[in-house]
C-alpha cells in the first residue's frame, strides 16, 4: 500500500463576499492525495483555490468541511504533530527584513527545537546549498529578490520537515531567477522522503517540476495525473497555421474542417490552431489544400500536446485567456 | 526530528531577541521616541504654566506633577504603533509562516511587547531626566522610581497587545493608527496626567477612576510622594496588572481570528 503525504478529502471553503451577496466558494469539494516523495504540482488560474487549499493543509486557515491529514496527521485535531511536519513558503516572501539571513534561520530552527549550535550549523549549511553563504551576514532588505525567494525555500526546509509547501514560488521572479529558483527546487524532490507541494500558475514550471499534477478550477480538481499522461489522454498533436491575412470569411475553416484528420479549428485573427491525428502527415496536407486556393500562409508549426491544451480540454477555457479575465 | 518544541517561554525569548534586534538597527527611530516626550514635557509644562494659574502648585511643582503623567501619556501614544509591525509581518508572508510553525502565540505576543517595553523603559527615564533637569523634585526614595517604570512598562505592554490585536482583526495600517488615535487622546484627557482632579471637571474624575492609564499615573504619584500611601499604589498597580494579562490574553485570541480571515 502507497502511503500518502497529504490527503485531502472533499475540501469546501466560502469566505464572506460582502453584504447580501453569496458567500464566495473558494473551495467546493476538493479532494486529491499525493503518495510520499513526490513533488505534485497544483496548476490553476489565480483565484481557483489553490492557495486556500495550501492555507487548509498547513493548518492556517481551517475549512467549512471536508478532512485533511498530512503526514498521516489531521490537520485540525492534530494541529500541533502537523505543524511540527511541515515547512511553509508563503506566496509572499517570509523572512525578516531588518535581519540578516544567518539570523532569520537560526531563528526559525530554534522555534522548531534546534540548539543553538545545530540551528547554526543548519542555518550554514542551508545558506551554502542555495549559494547565498556570502550574504549571510548581510539584512535581507539587501536581497534581490531571487535570494530572497531562495532563503524563503531555506527557511521551509530548517527543520527537515516531512512535507514542504512552495506557494507560487517563482510569482514575480525575472526569468533568470525563475531559471534559478527551479533547479534548486528541482533537487529537492531528490531529498529523502520529502513531499512536496507547488502551487503555480504557470504552466511551464508545473511541466518542469511536478511529477504528478492536479489541474484546479473554480475550487475543485478537475484532472490528476503526470504531466505526461495527461498529455497523452489528448489526442494526436496540435497544428498551429499563421496566416497573412485574417480568415474573415470562414473560408480557411470550411476549407481545413473539410480535410481528413482535423478537427478542433479554433481561429483567433490571422492564427488558427488545430488538433490533427499525425502532426507529419496533416501539415502536407493542409499546406496543399492551403496552396490550392492560393491564401498565403506565413508560417505553420506543428507541437506535441501542451499543458496548455490540457487545461483547454478540462476546464474549456484556454490558460491564457482565464489569466487575462482575472488580470 | 524528535526534538521536544519549546513552550511559551522560550519561544518568548526568541521573538523578543528577534524584535529587540530590528529596534536597535534603527536607532533614528528610537531617537524620534525619545525626542517626542522631551518636547511634550516641556510645551504642556510652559503651556501650563503660562495660561493657568494652576492652584495649589508653583512653577517647580507642576513640572514635578507633570513629569510621571507624561511618563504613562507617552508609553500610552508609542503602544498605539506597536501593531504596525504585526501589520509588516502580515504585508509579507512572515505572518503565516510564524502561525503554520509550532510557535506559541503566546510568545508571538509576548516577545513583541517585551521588546517594545525597553523602549518605554528608556524614554521614562529620559523623561525623568529632563523633568528633574526643569526643576521636579521628588521626596520619595528608589522605590518610587522602580513603581514608575514598572507601570508605565505596564501600561506599554497593555494597550501595546490592544494594538497588536487591532492589527491582526484589520490588517490595516490607516484602521489601525485611525483607531489607536481615537482611543488615546480620550484616554489621556480623562485621566489626571496633566490636571489635578481637584480642579478638574466631576464627570472626568468619574470617568478616571475606569482608566488604566489613571491608574499608573496615580500609583506613580503616590510611590513618589514624601510619604506614599502604599495601599494606593499596590491597589492601582495591581487593577493595571489586571488589566494588562486580560488585554495580552485576549490579544493572543485575536491570532484565531485573523487565522479565520485568511
Amino acid at each position: 500500500m502507497v502511503t500518502h503525504a497529504l490527503d485531502a478529502v472533499d475540501l469546501v471553503k466560502t469566505y464572506p463576499a460582502g453584504r447580501k451577496k453569496p458567500p464566495l466558494r473558494a473551495l467546493d469539494g476538493l479532494t486529491f492525495s499525493v503518495p510520499e516523495g513526490i513533488v505534485l504540482g497544483l496548476l490553476g488560474p489565480n483565484g481557483a483555490g489553490k492557495s486556500t487549499t495550501v492555507k487548509i493543509l498547513t493548518t492556517l486557515s481551517r475549512a467549512d468541511s471536508g478532512t485533511a491529514r498530512v503526514a498521516g496527521h489531521d490537520v485540525v485535531r492534530e494541529q500541533d504533530q502537523v505543524r511540527h511536519a511541515i515547512g511553509f513558503v508563503p506566496q509572499k516572501s517570509s523572512s525578516d527584513p531588518m535581519a540578516t539571513g544567518v539570523e532569520n534561520l537560526v531563528l526559525s530552527g530554534r522555534i522548531y527545537g534546534l540548539s543553538r549550535v545545530n540551528a547554526v550549523r543548519r542555518a550554514t549549511e542551508l545558506l551554502e546549498r542555495f549559494g547565498l553563504t556570502e550574504f549571510g551576514d548581510r539584512q535581507v532588505k539587501t536581497y534581490s529578490g531571487g535570494m530572497q525567494r531562495k532563503l524563503d525555500v531555506a527557511l521551509g526546509l530548517v527543520h527537515r520537515p516531512q512535507v514542504l509547501f512552495l506557494d507560487e514560488p517563482t510569482t514575480g521572479l525575472d526569468p533568470e531567477a525563475r531559471a534559478d529558483l527551479w533547479n534548486e527546487v528541482g533537487r529537492l524532490s531528490g531529498d529523502e522522503g520529502l513531499t512536496v507541494l507547488l502551487t503555480t500558475h504557470y504552466l511551464e514550471e508545473a511541466d518542469r517540476l511536478a511529477g504528478q499534477l492536479a489541474i484546479v478550477d473554480h475550487g475543485k480538481i478537475v484532472a490528476e495525473g503526470t504531466p505526461e499522461a495527461l498529455k497523452a489522454e489528448l489526442r494526436g498533436d496540435s497544428v498551429h497555421v499563421e496566416l497573412v491575412d485574417p480568415d474573415l470569411d470562414g473560408t480557411v475553416r470550411a476549407l481545413l474542417s473539410g480535410l481528413a484528420g482535423v478537427g478542433e479549428i479554433v481561429v483567433e485573427g490571422n492564427a488558427l490552431r488545430a488538433r490533427v491525428d499525425r502532426g507529419a502527415t496533416a501539415v502536407p496536407a493542409v499546406l496543399g489544400a492551403l496552396e490550392d486556393k492560393a491564401i498565403p500562409v506565413t508560417a505553420v508549426t506543428v507541437s506535441r500536446p501542451s499543458l496548455d491544451d490540457v487545461y483547454l480540454q478540462y476546464t474549456g477555457r484556454s490558460f491564457r485567456a482565464v489569466e487575462e479575465e482575472a488580470a | 526530528m524528535s526534538t521536544a518544541i519549546p513552550g511559551f517561554t522560550t519561544h518568548t525569548r526568541f521573538i523578543t531577541g528577534r524584535w529587540l534586534r530590528a529596534q536597535y538597527r534603527q536607532p533614528a527611530l528610537i531617537a524620534f521616541t525619545l525626542v517626542q516626550p522631551a518636547i511634550w514635557l516641556l510645551l504642556f509644562g510652559q503651556l501650563f504654566k503660562g495660561v493657568v494659574n494652576i492652584p495649589g502648585f508653583s512653577d517647580s511643582s507642576y513640572i514635578a506633577f507633570l513629569t510621571p503623567g507624561i511618563v504613562m501619556m507617552t508609553a500610552l501614544m508609542t503602544s498605539g504603533w506597536s501593531g504596525t509591525t504585526f501589520i509588516a509581518d502580515m504585508e509579507r508572508g512572515v505572518m503565516d509562516r510564524m502561525l503554520a510553525s509550532p510557535v506559541s502565540r503566546g510568545g508571538l505576543m509576548a516577545g513583541q511587547l517585551i521588546s517594545n517595553a525597553t523602549t518605554t523603559l528608556i524614554q521614562t527615564i529620559l523623561v525623568f531626566a529632563i523633568g528633574m533637569a526643569a526643576g521636579a523634585r521628588y521626596d520619595g526614595g528608589a522605590a518610587g522610581y522602580l513603581v514608575t517604570i514598572g507601570v508605565s512598562m505596564l501600561v506599554g505592554i497593555g494597550f501595546g497587545s490592544l494594538s497588536n490585536a487591532v492589527a491582526l482583526l484589520t490588517r490595516q495600517q490607516e484602521a489601525l493608527i485611525g483607531i489607536s488615535q481615537f482611543v488615546s487622546l480620550p484616554l489621556t484627557f480623562m485621566s489626571s496626567i496633566m490636571i489635578d482632579p481637584s480642579v478638574a471637571p466631576h464627570w472626568v474624575n468619574v470617568a478616571a477612576r475606569f482608566n488604566p492609564v489613571d491608574w499608573a499615573a496615580i500609583a506613580a504619584r503616590q510611590a513618589l510622594a514624601a510619604d506614599p500611601d502604599w495601599s494606593s499604589v499596590l491597589r492601582h498597580s495591581g487593577l493595571l496588572l489586571a488589566f494588562t494579562l486580560f488585554v495580552g490574553w485576549l490579544s493572543t485570541r485575536a491570532f484565531r481570528t485573523y487565522q479565520r480571515s485568511v
